[in-house]
């Protein structure tokens, strides 16, 4: 058998010549004025972000920000489809808005295909992608995740409070996404770390950032190895196998889209389900339906992703333009938040409440345009079973203690503390 | 009454055959397609519009005349 010496050094040695990106001051703490100082990494904005959208949305559609370097943040869901779809203008070559730009060499491609990827490479990382998160091949994974849900319900015993994020929703998609990539089940707990770092970390010494975002490529190298060793069945055998241009990827384009598959299917899905459970224990009669008419949730399902679109994104601006009416200039960022689009009155009639059985609803919570999630079909899978099994196991359930529910700051919002009575 | 995709368009949410799995299907990569020649029987027509409504890029039509 022959090495593949794709693999055989590490691929993140580069070249002194190689560009290294660029740094701003890392600015914290309260915000003076939310439509010219805005930061999605404050407690205010995690508690309720959805106060602060709509007073923008009313008074200043396109806010700005001095922090992270210099940013914008659309309200309206006309301007964030606007941006999704304008991918000449603004470029996914980083999607995680901080303190930190990767150069401009990287584009087409980012550090994590298809996501940071631009057309016209785009297209074709995606393509490769795509047959194994189709509905019908996502489908395979849920006798599993029906079964581990059961599992993770058993384990509650006779408690009376369990907290449904801790101890239920963020377990699924971690499971869920390991036996996909064929990681051990058991690193779970790891892939939190992971996840943590990368999305909630943003505001972190650079020193500090660097060493985390080290310990998660080291691992997927080790991963990389185990595979290359034994081969299986599964996405990581896949891509280090799959060929672009006729050729097999190259080592950091293997391990990116590792990074994003991990790291963009766990806490994501974690968030749905965690703020769809806090959401039926606060709403006794949206609970109530549900449980007497199971038919329902794939409609209701919708709307709480609607109203709880737990994913933002983020573009950088390609170069100084006059957008929609702001200045906006070369590597500015846009915080494209979808959970703002779905809450415009403009695009949805009482936008800002839950309608369990809302039919029309033509949500973006998984995106607009080419970079539409790629696991969206995986994730409302996990989401249908999660609350399935929930409620069929658990029909009665409630806050615990309102006041000790946390939600997760930055792009990706969910509930990282849940207590609830069950029973 | 006949459906048709726009497949510049669609990127593969799924919407119309989660909807109406009786006139959509999807293709090996998730994108949609209209099931049969498109033709609308009266007895789909709800599923029909409700898959044009809920589509979040816009890329179905339903072409009344036909």
């Amino acid at each position: 058998m022959t090495v593949d010496d794709r693999f055989a050094r590490d691929f993140r040695e580069t070249g002194a010549d190689e560009p290294l990106g660029t740094r701003n001051e890392i600015i914290t703490g309260p915000v003076s004025d939310w439509t010219t100082d805005f930061s999605h990494l404050e407690p205010q904005w995690a508690a309720d972000p959805y106060l602060i959208q709509d007073d923008l949305r009313q008074h200043c559609p396109i806010a700005h920000t001095d922090r992270f370097g210099g940013g914008w943040l659309p309200t309206r869901y006309e301007d964030v489809a606007a941006v999704a779809y304008d991918t000449e203008r603004f470029s996914s070559r980083s999607i995680i808005m901080g303190n930190f730009r990767p150069p401009r060499e990287v584009a087409p491609i980012g550090g994590s295909p298809p996501i940071s990827s631009d057309p016209p490479f785009h297209h074709d990382a995606r393509k490769l992608l795509l047959p194994a998160f189709t509905k019908t091949a996502v489908a395979r994974q849920e006798p599993a995740t029906r079964a581990f849900c059961d599992a993770l319900i058993d384990g509650f015993e006779a408690r009376d409070v369990v907290d449904a994020a801790h101890d239920y929703a963020q377990h699924i998609p971690m499971r869920v996404i390991a036996d996909m990539l064929g990681f051990p089940p058991e690193d779970g707990p790891r892939f939190r770390e992971f996840v943590e770092n990368t999305l909630e970390g943003v505001n972190l010494p650079p020193d500090e950032r660097i060493a985390r975002m080290t310990r998660l490529f080291d691992y997927l190298l080790a991963q990389v190895h185990d595979h290359l060793d034994n081969p299986r069945a599964d996405l990581t055998t896949y891509l280090i196998n799959a060929e672009l241009y006729g050729r097999k990827l190259e080592a950091d384009h293997v391990a990116g889209t590792m990074a994003l598959l991990l790291i963009a299917g766990i806490d994501t899905t974690w968030s749905a389900i965690g703020a769809s459970l806090w959401h039926l224990a606060g709403n006794p009669e949206d609970r109530r339906r549900l449980v007497a008419d199971p038919s329902l949730l794939p409609t209701a399902m919708e709307e709480l992703l609607r109203a709880y679109a737990p994913v933002t994104m983020a573009r950088l601006v390609k170069g100084d333009m006059h957008w929609h009416g702001a200045d906006m200039k070369a590597d500015d960022w846009i915080l494209l938040s979808f959970p703002a689009a779905n809450r415009d009155p403009a695009q949805f009639e009482q936008a800002s409440e839950v309608v369990i059985d809302r039919e029309i609803n033509r949500h973006a919570a998984f995106g607009l345009g080419i970079h539409r999630c790629v696991g969206s079909h995986l994730a409302r899978m996990e989401l249908r079973v999660a609350l399935e099994v929930w409620l069929e196991r658990i029909p009665e359930f409630s806050l615990a203690d309102p006041a000790a529910v946390t939600w997760s700051a930055g792009q990706i919002r969910g509930p990282r503390s849940l207590p609830l009575r069950i029973g | 009454m006949t459906l048709h995709i726009d497949s510049e368009r669609c990127q593969g949410h799924g919407r119309c055959y989660d909807l109406a799995p009786d006139l959509f299907g999807d293709d090996d990569e998730g994108f949609g397609k209209v099931l049969g020649d498109g033709v609308v029987p009266a007895s789909l027509e709800r599923e029909a519009r409700l898959a044009v409504a809920n589509c979040p890029e816009r890329a179905i039509a339903l072409d009344e005349e036909s």
